[in-house]
């Protein structure tokens, strides 16, 4: 080994300025669009398909029929989509959902607003608490939202006499309308979740609030060194989501005139489905409502689909489902692989 | 500062005029954490336009410091002044409003969402409805990038642009929000060369424009260059603050490390000693390894005993040659030996089985498991030794743990201390633990003392130096073209993935090394073929006269030449 000689200081290198980044390679370039419009192109194709295929398929009715049965979930999956963008889960909704109907349903006795708000508020404190223990406390979002996913099942329970009573929304009341009436052949939640998601695209891509949703889940102790209220993007993101999972709990106890206690367990799982395979990365930070709302959609066709095939047993739906969401995936990794390099 | 290096900061005139006046100040400002003293009474004074240094080991509370600054933590005692009043900065949103800035050591922005969204988070212009304005915010952020000499489309995710033009995006947000302090810790620990050129120039931009800037940096000749002040910190405690300028090398050096000039001198800042003896037959040959994109053809031997330095700049291929010999890269061609028998479908638990050990250049992510324990990271390659039908021996862990943690000086609470809350050099010494008691024939080592303190540095560099004597062969990479110089006994210089060369002998500079790996179609290869090949390795003979007072031959007197080498990084 040689010894320490001294070496003359490098001269200055040139200034050069600095170069631009290469321009993006193709692959690059398609595969966010891919993550963001997969879903969609697979909802077209897949339409477009069946509707030559099964007669039935492609009428007005058929997509009456299937939007209304999309519409909760559609709801659902929105709040889902702006908590998994901050990289958090929401594991209550699917009780949340349900505690809301029966709520509605009890409260639709003493009018329309007590049937909207009594579920709106009593869910949107669920929400809170979510909120708080995970950006307050800095639990676990899988943790915290599993408690409350128990505990709002049981305060369901514990409302309804275990499921012995049934509270029915009085028929012909406004609140029954809210969720029967049809507009153009459409439902009114068909309409009500259009609307939603207009406004969180809105919300999620053209405020700052939207944009801290995405830079908290992309990195959280970035968001913090920028100075963005990390904690408060958390509370009021999963505030959001209890409200909306209420309000379509409320929306279906309309629908169905009466609030139903043994509905909404899975439907959690429904919504992530849907909002991984609209193209939402579960580790957060990257996301859109409107992919959500083809995940939601293609789900709900593939749903309808398997009922079509009258010789298919329904319970390969959630075969179908499962297979597709490992596809999309296993293509989000590939993609994500595709972007890094 | 150094005359010869005036280029770049012109100082205020300190000597005629008055000082100006001081912007951003922290008087007798304490911290704890959980009972540990981070700071103790340090007082920093950040004067109107000027480029502070602030320099110490780590765990001198540098990081500390400047997270009291800009609001992230909260002194326990003392106050912070901005202008002369005191201000107390709760959340770093309110220091950023105030106007101090900071650009962290890891670039700390948003990699997954744009250029132009990472810089106008939270302040985004608005339409009349009160929406975010996109156009406008495309157009201001190109703009506001043209002038950092970035020209990348600002539509694009952050993560699909250089490190460095992150960190140049990183800079222009901490600027364009008023700033009239920006602090900037470790800024070019990330950059090239050509982007620490950049980067200067946006210093002496904001310099002329008054802004105060505090600048850590654990290299010595950036400092030098740019800086007119300097405050050190030690062990959470203020030790010096006052003019660079007429601050000798050694003389900071031996305040951060908190040690006699003399000993600095002695011991030099880099440990290595003499060569090695190495003139056995190679214990580990590779041929012809390549791998699309990545690595061309390239072939080298080690040799028990000695250190191979495998230099090139970023994206030369020594990382990936590295992996490639410890099974960590697929190959599309190219066999790895190790003492005399081929390695048949590499891969890393192949390669460690052979005695091949890889010390990652990534510590935090491909080395340490933060969560675990001092005992359980050292212990965890050799698990498969130390178990039998499954059964760990804690015994035998235990015995080995308290072997390495003494022998490599290893400063934790205890072997059941979590590696997380140990320092880098700490965590290097840690991993080297883990490697080390596998007792391999080869070590990898891939920037073994990047980011870890002088001391630490120091340490790791007698370690590397002693396990060669031992007969270990060691491959050293290093960005630290000083410490390859001095560390290596031979040299393998790489460029796009294929070797370009190869130094040996007492002869080779690091003027020949810099030549070798900045050899430019445009310019003439200088030195860089081969200043001297000499088959046996390098003498002990020194190069340069012993110094008068008569330590070891091998070290010059640091203050002998003003361009002596320090602890620091010279980089072309």
């Amino acid at each position: 080994m040689k010894s320490l000689t001294t070496a003359p200081n490098p001269s200055a290198p040139p200034r050069v300025p600095q170069a631009s980044a290469p321009s993006p390679t193709g692959r690059e370039r398609i595969a966010p669009l891919l993550q963001r419009h997969g879903a969609f192109a697979v909802l077209v194709a897949l339409v477009l398909v069946s509707s030559f295929v099964f007669p039935s398929f492609g009428t007005l009715d058929n997509a009456q029929n299937v939007s209304v049965q999309a519409s909760f979930i559609a709801v659902v999956a929105l709040g889902m989509t702006l908590v998994i963008i901050t990289g958090g889960i929401d594991l209550s909704v699917g009780s949340v959902f349900a505690l809301g109907g029966v709520l509605a349903a009890w409260a639709s006795q003493y009018g329309f607003w007590a049937a909207l708000l009594l579920p709106l508020v009593v869910c949107g404190a669920i929400g809170t608490l979510n909120g708080l223990l995970i950006a307050r406390a800095g639990m676990a979002p899988f943790i915290v939202t599993l408690a409350t996913l128990l505990g709002a099942r049981g305060l369901l329970l514990a409302l309804t006499d275990e499921g012995a009573t049934t509270y029915l929304v009085p028929r012909d009341s406004a609140f029954a309308e809210l969720g029967q009436g049809t507009l153009g052949g459409f439902g009114y939640p068909v309409l009500v979740a259009l609307a939603l998601f207009a406004v969180g695209g809105v919300v999620l891509q053209r405020t700052s609030f939207g944009q801290s949703l995405f830079a908290v889940g992309g990195s959280a102790d970035a968001a913090t060194l920028m100075g963005l209220p990390v904690a408060r993007t958390r509370v009021l993101v999963y505030l959001l989501s209890g409200l909306l999972a209420g309000f379509a709990g409320a929306l279906n106890a309309a629908r169905l005139s009466s609030g139903v206690t043994i509905i909404g367990s899975g439907m959690e799982l429904d919504a992530i489905a849907a909002v991984v395979i609209g193209g939402t990365l579960l580790t957060g930070g990257a996301g859109s409502v409107s992919g959500t709302l083809w995940g939601v959609l293609l789900l709900a066709v593939i749903q309808n689909l398997i009922n079509q095939i009258g010789s298919l047993n329904s319970s390969y739906q959630s075969v179908v489902s499962g297979g597709f969401l490992i596809v999309v995936v296993v293509a989000q990794r590939y993609l994500a692989r595709a972007r890094r390099t | 500062m150094a005359p010869s290096e005036a280029a770049l900061a012109t100082p205020h005139p300190g000597a005629d005029g008055a000082a100006p006046p001081a912007v951003l100040e922290a008087v007798g400002v304490g911290k704890r954490f959980a009972g540990v003293v981070a700071l103790d009474d340090v007082s920093l004074t950040l004067r109107r336009g000027e480029i502070h240094a602030l320099v110490g080991e780590n765990g001198a509370g540098k990081s500390t410091l400047i997270k009291v600054l800009t609001g992230v933590h909260r002194p326990d005692s003392g106050e912070l002044r901005l202008g002369g009043e005191p201000v107390s900065f709760a959340r770093p949103h309110e220091a950023q409003q105030a106007g101090v800035s900071t650009i962290y050591q890891e670039v700390n922005l948003v990699p997954m969402m744009s250029v132009a969204r990472n810089i106008f988070l939270g302040r985004e212009p608005r339409n009349r409805l009160r929406l975010i304005d996109f156009p406008r915010m495309h157009r201001e952020a190109a703009d506001l990038l043209a002038g950092f000499g970035v020209t990348a489309d600002v539509r694009r995710p952050l993560n699909t642009l250089g490190v460095g033009t992150q960190q140049m995006v990183a800079l222009a947000r901490a600027v364009s929000v008023q700033a009239r302090v920006v602090v900037m810790d470790e800024p070019t620990s990330a950059l090239e060369p050509r982007e620490v050129e950049t980067l200067f120039r946006v210093i002496e931009d904001l310099h002329s424009r008054d802004i105060a800037i505090l600048y850590v940096s654990h290299r010595m000749d950036e400092l030098y260059r740019i800086c007119e002040r300097v405050t050190v910190l030690r062990d959470g405690r203020l030790v010096h603050t006052g003019d660079l300028a007429g601050l000798d090398r050694t003389q900071l050096v031996s305040m951060m490390l908190g040690r006699e000039v003399s000993e600095v001198r002695r011991h030099g800042v880099t440990q290595f000693s003499g060569a090695h003896d190495a003139a056995r037959e190679p214990v580990l040959t590779a041929r012809g390894l390549s791998r699309r994109h990545l690595l061309d053809e390239v072939s080298l031997q080690l040799r028990p005993g000695e250190v191979l330095g495998l230099g090139g700049l970023l994206g030369s291929g020594r990382t990936e040659t590295a992996k490639a010999l410890a099974g960590a890269l697929p190959l599309d061609s190219g066999t790895v030996t190790v003492g005399g028998r081929e390695l048949r479908r590499p891969s890393p638990a192949a390669a460690i089985r052979a005695g091949i050990s890889l010390l990652s250049e990534d510590r935090k992510a491909e080395g340490i498991v933060p969560g675990l324990s001092v005992r359980e990271n050292i212990v965890l390659a050799a698990m498969p030794r130390l178990s039998r039908a499954g059964v760990v021996s804690r015994k035998q862990q235990d015995r080995i743990v308290r072997i390495f943690m003494e022998r490599l000086r290893i400063k934790a609470a205890g072997p059941e201390q979590k590696v997380e809350e140990l320092s880098g050099g700490n965590q290097q010494k840690v991993l080297l633990a883990r490697w080390l008691c596998l007792e391999p024939k080869v070590l990898l080592l891939d920037e073994p003392t990047r980011g870890i303190d002088v001391g630490a540095k120091a340490e790791v560099q007698a370690l590397i130096d002693e396990l060669a004597q031992e007969g270990l062969a060691v491959l050293l990479i290093s960005s630290d073209v000083e410490e390859l110089v001095e560390g290596a006994d031979r040299m393998v210089v790489l460029r796009g993935g294929a070797v370009a060369g190869e130094l040996s002998g007492d002869l080779v500079t690091e003027a020949d090394l810099l030549g070798a790996l900045a050899a430019h179609p445009s310019e003439p290869p200088a030195p860089a073929s081969e200043p001297a090949v000499s088959e046996t390795p390098a003498s002990e003979q020194p190069a340069c006269e012993p110094p008068a007072s008569g330590p070891p031959a091998s070290e010059p007197p640091a203050d002998a030449s003003p361009s002596a080498p320090h602890a620091d990084k010279e980089q072309p």
